[in-house]
């Protein structure tokens, strides 16, 4: 018998709330976390970005310790974390695991030529002394699958019995490192980003951190993990598969894990982050598997693309679609602009959520698709 | 979970200017920098595949490593599903000071886009999966130090949830110059058997 292995709490730190009641306030009203931003030590153009605001950031830090030599990404994973580490009352023991998923982490560091922050064991490191986690933490880097493949690997390693609990944080946040690199491949947009929208001209940034418990423990959950995968395209490094190759893979793969068939699917949280090539990629992998009347919705419209934390943000705020029956706007999203029919969510309505997809895809030809289903 | 036997079918060693394949040397050079190890490796290897030359070292180091440990599995008209489960724990970072450079001088600002997608750790399982063909189960863990027991475990589950037929694991640092490739075939038959004592042993050869 395999062990069934649940979400039990969930929370994030986003430009639009601290905490997920406050995210899906605003998600309901439409209101979106990217601005025009002035800010040359970033970016020498102004440009568009989901950028937390740093006086809300260190006054909720505040009260959560007096300790102020964190960096802006660790005060971030710190308030996801600390709020339902202290609500589950998990022990924090050898048979609780830690892990974290970021691209850049503390990449910010190299600025100040500080090459020691940057690497990422440090910066868990920083995080799992903060809360005394007990166990060596996991990091996974793998590019814009990172939050969302910790799920996954956090289910195997649960089913395989090596953990009971396992606390996960993933953050990005945005930096001159990244502005440039994404301008460099000239996938910026000039305006917010339109998924799937024939108007989309590219990716806009963001930056949050999300944090989730996946445990072993029925009691309290929020939703069941049923099934996943996370297979390569084995095609580009910096493209995505023109045939969706990866994507659909993996998520045939999380399907015939969970048993379950694809009409069964109510909602489809998609990655969408608005360039031209990764929208239409998953409308083709969408479409081979019978996918495209399911109602599906990119964030990224609300929160920009947050990198390593977007799996997990939008996993967080999937949960709570299914959890309240809603499914929410797509925002950015007008006329459609893919080749094949998909269903994109236009405005809020309620609709009975049992099993959702959460996928995501990202440079290295990677993908990653998570079934859930909601906890009678 | 009841655990099966797993073993190590092959193993291979990067450091040093030297490539050592089952514990044997298959190809040294005089002491040389990276670059122009990693260059005569490749042709010694009678490779042609000038996608190699834009890797960055990282990329370059995983790649010769899977080289010599799929060169005989590679069969592009059988379907191939060989798992990738790679660490390290520089994660990019050689590559991240090279573009940090690139833009930290408002005089100097050059970003570019071949070396930006290089400045992820799991650009290198992208690579060893386009020339081998693995449409498999990838991902990339960073670790302070080289952790068998973590591969150990993550690559036996990957065989007996059937995500997989075969796990290539690797750990493959670099940072500055210092660079260690240690990659291992797992497989559900084989003669060394797939334990973390034994991954430390040969870890350390």
């Amino acid at each position: 018998m395999i062990k069934e292995v649940y979400i039990t709490e969930t929370n994030c730190i986003t430009p639009i709330g601290f905490d997920v009641a406050s995210n899906i306030k605003n998600i309901g009203e439409e209101v979106s976390g990217i601005q025009l931003h002035d800010k040359p030590m970033l970016f020498s153009v102004p440009f568009y970005a989901s950028i937390i605001n740093d006086v809300d950031l260190d006054l909720a830090f505040a009260k959560v310790t007096s300790a102020t030599n964190y960096s802006r990404l660790e005060k971030m994973m710190i308030l996801a974390l600390e709020p339902i580490i202290k609500k589950s009352k998990v022990i924090l023991n050898e048979r609780t695991a830690f892990i974290l998923s970021t691209t850049k982490g503390n990449v910010t560091a190299l600025e100040n030529h500080n090459i020691e922050p940057a690497y990422l064991d440090q910066l868990a490191k920083i995080i799992a002394n903060f809360f005394e986690f007990k166990t060596e933490p996991i990091v996974i880097s793998n590019a814009c699958v990172s939050g969302i493949l910790a799920v996954s690997v956090a289910k195997r390693l649960i089913q395989a019995e090596m953990y009971d609990n396992i606390f996960i944080v993933a953050g990005d946040e945005v930096s001159k490192f990244v502005l440039s690199g994404f301008n460099s491949f000239q996938a910026m947009s000039d305006l917010p980003c339109k998924p799937y929208s024939i108007n989309r001209t590219g990716v806009t940034l963001g930056e949050a951190a999300a944090a989730v418990l996946v445990s072993s423990n029925k009691e309290n959950a929020k939703i069941k993990v049923r099934g996943d995968g996370s297979i390569n395209d084995a095609n580009h490094i910096s493209g995505p598969s023109r045939t969706g190759e990866g994507l659909y893979r993996s998520i045939q793969s999380a399907l015939a894990e969970a048993r379950i068939k694809s009409n069964q699917i109510d909602y489809i949280s998609a990655h969408g982050t608005a360039t031209p090539f990764n929208d239409e990629m998953e409308a083709i992998a969408l479409n081979r598997l019978g996918l495209e009347n399911v109602p599906m919705n990119s964030l990224k419209g609300f929160y920009g693309h947050t990198l390593g934390a977007s799996g997990l943000l939008e996993t967080v705020i999937g949960i709570q679609s299914a959890l309240e029956n809603k499914l929410f706007v797509s925002l950015g999203f007008d006329t459609i602009g893919v080749s094949q029919p998909i269903n994109v969510i236009e405005k809020n309505e309620n609709r009975n959520i049992h099993y959702f997809l959460k996928t995501a895809s990202g440079f290295g030809g990677c993908n990653t698709a998570v079934v859930f289903e909601k906890v009678n | 979970m009841t655990a099966k036997k797993t073993y190590i079918q092959s193993f291979c060693t990067i450091q040093n200017n030297q490539i050592l394949m089952n514990g044997e040397v298959v190809f040294s050079t005089e002491p040389t920098a990276f670059s122009d190890f990693s260059k005569k490796t490749y042709q010694h290897l009678e490779m042609n595949y000038p996608k190699f030359f834009k890797m960055d070292n990282l990329s370059k180091l995983a790649f010769l490593g899977a080289e010599f440990l799929l060169k005989s599995e590679s069969n592009f008209s059988k379907e191939n599903n060989t798992a990738l489960v790679f660490a390290n724990k520089s994660s990019s970072l050689d590559t991240d000071v090279k573009y940090q450079n690139s833009i930290s001088d408002a005089e100097n600002y050059y970003p570019s886009p071949a070396v930006f997608v290089y400045t992820l750790p799991n650009i290198c399982l992208g690579e060893i999966s386009i020339k081998h063909q693995l449409k498999s189960e990838n991902s990339f863990f960073i670790f302070a130090d080289y952790n068998p027991e973590f591969m150990e475990k993550y690559s036996n589950i990957l065989l007996e949830t059937l995500k997989a037929d075969k796990v290539l694991c690797g750990w493959v640092e670099y940072y500055n110059e210092n660079y260690k490739a240690f990659l291992y075939l797992v497989d559900k038959e084989g003669e060394i058997e797939h334990n973390q004592e034994i991954l430390k042993k040969l870890y350390k050869q």
